[in-house]
């Protein structure tokens, strides 16, 4: 850029008044008109695709799945009662390199048991503006409550739509799960939660 | 760390080797201390600086060789001082140490569970990083590991997880030789060992957060800061604690604009590494209440409603311009602002009637401050050096923590003498043994004008001595006497910084006196006015009189109370018809009846310093970083400006800068006129003399919002002495009266060592709150009944 500035008059560019037919202009050499063999050279690719295999796909009328290991939006795993998995230990955060996740942890109390255990994560935000889906986060999580989906649509017309509370981020309802807080399966620990003895919710956790 | 190694006479001198290196240290030092003095860092958890070497964790173990011999195994090097022609050899150098080490590691892990990520430990945990730098990478020990039922409160403040715990004894040690509080101890033996409190007995100690703080592992946590946050989330600002004037340092920790903790800092001269629960745990309060956000001006109609900047400053100089005003600014703001008080009132108001001593005071008390404390400087080292320390009018436990740190630590190191002359034993003189010296209220200038002392001893005089007539004249003649140094210890962080700052009716910036017509030159040359109000302030009371008769029109009132005031209902009428300007972070019975009401910056918010009862500054930084709200100093500023008399002291920085530059008087000092005493008053019968002081954890404002803390509380009673008891026939735990014509307070009795004429109830305790309801303080007749 500066060079095209350099023999410009300083006073008349800070005058606003350079002249743009002063300004020295090298001509660039334009190569003509190939010949006819190298067009058809050119053209051939052109040609010959024509009668391959179409590879276009009608997104978003039609969408292709992923490879199975695609890093897409995360979700917060539940363990099969419908406890949820997160800790709230915030390893995720401390190893993510893009600074993109938000938590807190939180106390479990006998009228709010959200996960197995003494804590849960309280808050738990992934600003996608932020997230490069390097997957660290879900290497770093100690109970598995973090994994990563095949879902790549996330493109949103507000910034805050991208910041992804808990709610967006946990896994739906299965069979067999109840909605947390309810108390710990009868007779386990937290300790049986992650050995994955809990298979299935007992009717006496539903009870209020 | 902290080396404690202190001493005027010349120490020998030992050179050992460590890792091939010399090293030069005072005889006594242990190896682990001489190898950190090499950058030598030996893996440890039970060592601590400040604690008696137990040797309990055996994590520092290296290879030692004294005259060519070496230990036939591995020593522990936390309890092995230096010798002369010692070798040593830490895991750096040596490969049995290494070995060693890593097999206790090794072995203290068997048992330690995996739970870091639910710890709150974890990040900022010795063990854990011990375990990364010296230990195995994987462990051989397989099976079940030892658990406990967790988490146990051992207090309302404090948790533990027993399985966490690898028996360094830090907490129980610290427990007994630093606080004097054995309420935990280990129990059992061999595996089962751990850490325990007495049965029915919880964790009661004024001091209980530095065990969280020493804890190598995550045993001990903290229950307001359970699960809240890791270490990288915190900003972490060293700051100075507000709540006493122990001044102690400390570190406050803050995550998205939010305190979540605060931890005692390292000072050796001060605090050395402890703090008060207090201290420790009372933050929340800048968050907790409601707190003023936007000015507030009084309508044309009465109400109080938002204001902007401009306008509420335009009010506000409006209602101060040539009227008769005074200051009241209680004794809980920082230095710079109090010397921005101390200037908008000489300057803007043209009056010395300002005073900082929202509290029972005494024209003796004021003349006492300005003769013998503005300028002085007795300190905790003093202390350390001390033959005797006599407490006056002072109960170090509740008034001033670190202070009963210092002297628990030179009673226990070597045995300090400690006289009290007070009206009720407390648990703080039973832990020092201090010398009891009984007195009724009011008869204490007797008790101490008879106190044998010397030119090495100290008195520490606090506050409460403004209660009871002569007793500052007696304690400034007793040093006069015997040449014993006087250090007055006041409650609130703010009180000695006020004072220097001149705070106060008769006394300028720098303790220049007000009737000293050098003196007012000096500051009004300083301050570029031609002159300063020669006419010695009234005094908080005073002011409130003066309010009454309309002698005064308007006031400035900074962060008090109204009930910390005696006739604190007399002093909320007197300002109902006066001009009141409040600055303040949250509504108050003040605010409710003020005419202009301008939001400050909490202590987080802002920068700023606390003169602590030494005179030593205490500065801090805002820890909090994007407030809007203003440090008091910056809006007195810019009232000054709207009234068209600036003051020029736009912020703190600009504050302190000034004040440094004040210096100290050096000139002739105030003459404390002696005060004599009045005899105590009789009493017959049900009649008793009152007599009280604040607890440390009580209903404080500052104390809001904290129900963990709150639960440590000492229990609220009636104090009454066993003859007392038989004659109105009550029993430890009944229900007691304590009445006058003001009001009643009807709390538990508690029969124990107090003056047979007088009974002790605390001073704004729940239940309790003797300025509120009974209006009465040290000395007035109460009459105990059984309820």
């Amino acid at each position: 850029m500066t060079d095209f500035n350099e023999n410009i008059d300083v006073e008349k560019k800070n005058s606003g008044q350079a002249d743009i037919n002063s300004v020295p202009f090298t001509e660039v050499e334009q190569p003509g008109p190939a010949s006819l063999a190298e067009q058809a050279k050119g053209f051939w690719v052109t040609f010959s695709t024509m009668f391959k295999k179409n590879q276009t796909v009608q997104y978003p009328d039609v969408k292709a799945p992923t490879q199975p290991r695609f890093h897409g939006r995360h979700q917060l795993n539940r363990h099969p009662d419908g406890l949820e998995k997160c800790i709230g230990c915030e390893l995720c955060a401390w190893a993510c390199p893009a600074d993109a996740i938000f938590v807190e942890g939180g106390n479990n109390t006998p009228g709010n048991q959200m996960s197995p255990g003494e804590r849960h994560g309280a808050v738990y935000q992934i600003n996608y503006l932020r997230c490069i889906f390097c997957g660290l986060c879900v290497e770093a999580c100690p109970t598995r409550a973090l994994t990563m989906t095949n879902e790549y649509e996330l493109a949103d017309d507000k910034r805050e739509k991208l910041i992804f509370e808990k709610e967006d981020l946990l896994a739906p309802l299965r069979q067999g799960m109840l909605a947390p807080p309810h108390p710990m399966y009868p007779g386990m620990t937290d300790t049986n939660y992650y050995n994955g003895d809990v298979k299935e919710s007992h009717p006496s956790q539903a009870e209020k | 760390m902290t080396t404690t190694q202190e001493s005027a006479v010349a120490v020998e001198m030992i050179t050992v080797v460590i890792d091939g290196f010399e090293v030069t240290v005072p005889k006594g030092t242990l190896i682990i201390r001489a190898a950190e003095k090499l950058g030598i860092q030996i893996p440890r958890f039970c060592d601590h600086p400040l604690l008696d070497p137990v040797g309990a964790c055996r994590q520092c173990l290296v290879d030692v060789e004294i005259n060519g011999r070496a230990f036939p195994k591995p020593q522990a090097s936390c309890t092995i001082p230096v010798e002369p022609n010692m070798i040593v050899k830490t895991q750096l150098t040596s490969p049995v140490a290494d070995k060693a080490q890593k097999g206790v590691m090794e072995l203290l892990l068997g048992n330690h569970p995996l739970d870091c990520p639910v710890c709150d430990k974890g990040g900022e945990c010795p063990l854990q990083n011990q375990a990364m730098s010296n230990g195995r990478p994987d462990a051989r020990l397989d099976g079940y590991k030892r658990t406990f039922e967790k988490p146990i409160n051992i207090s309302s403040s404090v948790l533990l997880d027993r399985e966490r715990c690898v028996l360094c004894a830090r907490c129980t040690r610290f427990s007994e030789q630093i606080a004097s509080d054995p309420f935990i101890t280990l129990n059992e033996r061999g595996a089962l060992q751990q850490v325990g409190i007495y049965e029915n007995d919880p964790f009661k100690s004024y001091f209980s957060g530095n065990t969280v703080q020493i804890c190598p592992v995550g045993a001990l946590t903290g229950a307001s800061y359970r699960f809240r946050a890791r270490p990288f989330d915190l900003v972490s600002t060293p700051s100075a604690c507000e709540h006493c004037a122990s001044g102690c340092d400390m570190r406050t920790d803050v995550r998205r604009g939010k305190t979540l903790r605060r931890l005692a800092g390292d000072d050796p001269s001060v605090n050395e590494e402890w703090n008060c629960d207090k201290g420790r745990w009372a933050f929340k309060y800048v968050t907790a209440v409601d707190r003023l956000t936007h000015p507030l001006v009084r309508n044309s109609s009465g109400e109080l409603v938002q204001a902007s900047w401009p306008e509420a400053l335009a009010a506000a100089a409006a209602g101060l311009k040539g009227k008769r005003a005074a200051v009241l600014t209680g004794g809980r703001v920082t230095t710079e602002d109090a010397y921005g008080y101390s200037k908008f009132a000489r300057i803007a108001l043209s009056t010395n009637d300002i005073d900082y001593r929202a509290r029972v005071t005494s024209d003796e008390e004021r003349d006492f401050l300005a003769a013998h404390v503005a300028g002085s400087s007795t300190t905790y080292r003093d202390i350390d050096l001390a033959d005797h320390v006599a407490l006056v009018a002072f109960e170090p436990e509740e008034e001033s923590p670190i202070v009963f740190l210092r002297l628990n630590k030179n009673f226990k190191k070597r045995g300090l003498k400690v006289s009290a002359v007070a009206t009720k034993s407390s648990i703080a003189m039973d832990k020092l043994k201090a010398d009891f010296i009984k007195v009724a209220p009011g008869a204490e200038p007797t008790a101490v004008a008879s106190l044998a002392l010397t030119a090495k001893s100290i008195i520490l005089v606090g506050e409460r001595a403004s209660e009871s007539a002569g007793l500052f004249s007696a304690v400034a003649v007793l040093s006069a006497k015997t040449g014993a140094k006087i250090a007055y210890i006041p409650r609130r962080a703010g009180e000695r910084g006020a004072l220097e700052a001149g705070a106060l009716g008769t006394v300028l910036p720098g303790g220049r006196p007000v009737a000293d017509a050098a003196a007012r030159v000096d500051i009004a040359a300083a301050w570029g006015v031609g002159s300063l109000p020669s006419t010695p302030g009234r005094t908080s009371v005073q002011i409130i009189d003066a309010l009454a008769s309309k002698e005064l029109d308007a006031v400035v009132v900074g962060g008090v109370d109204a009930h910390d005031l005696p006739a604190g209902s007399k002093a909320l009428d007197a300002m109902k018809s006066a001009f009141v300007v409040s600055l303040e972070i949250a509504p108050s019975a003040i605010t409710a009846l003020a005419d202009v009401v301008l939001p400050v910056a909490a202590i987080t918010e802002k920068s700023g310093s606390f003169l602590n009862w030494e005179g030593r500054a205490r500065a801090f930084d805002e820890a909090v970083a994007d407030s809007h709200n203003r440090s008091d100093v910056r809006i007195l500023s810019m009232i000054a400006d709207a009234m068209g008399e600036s003051i020029m002291l736009g912020t703190v920085s600009a504050a302190a800068r000034e004040f440094n530059q004040l210096g100290k008087w050096d000139g002739a000092r105030v003459q404390l006129a002696p005060v004599s005493p009045v005899a105590p008053k009789s009493v017959a019968g049900n009649q008793a003399l009152l007599t009280s002081w604040r607890r440390l954890l009580d209903m404080g404002t500052l104390q809001k919002g904290e129900d963990n803390l709150a639960g440590t509380r000492r229990q609220t009673v009636a104090v009454i002495s066993p003859k007392r008891a038989d004659a109105i026939g009550i029993k430890t735990g009944q229900q007691v009266r304590v009445s006058n014509a003001h009001g009643s307070i009807t709390i538990p009795v508690l029969v124990e060592d107090i003056h047979e004429d007088a009974v002790w109830i605390p001073r704004n305790s729940f239940a309790s709150q003797s300025l509120v309801a009974l209006d009465a303080v040290h000395g007035d007749v109460v009459t105990v009944v059984k309820a």
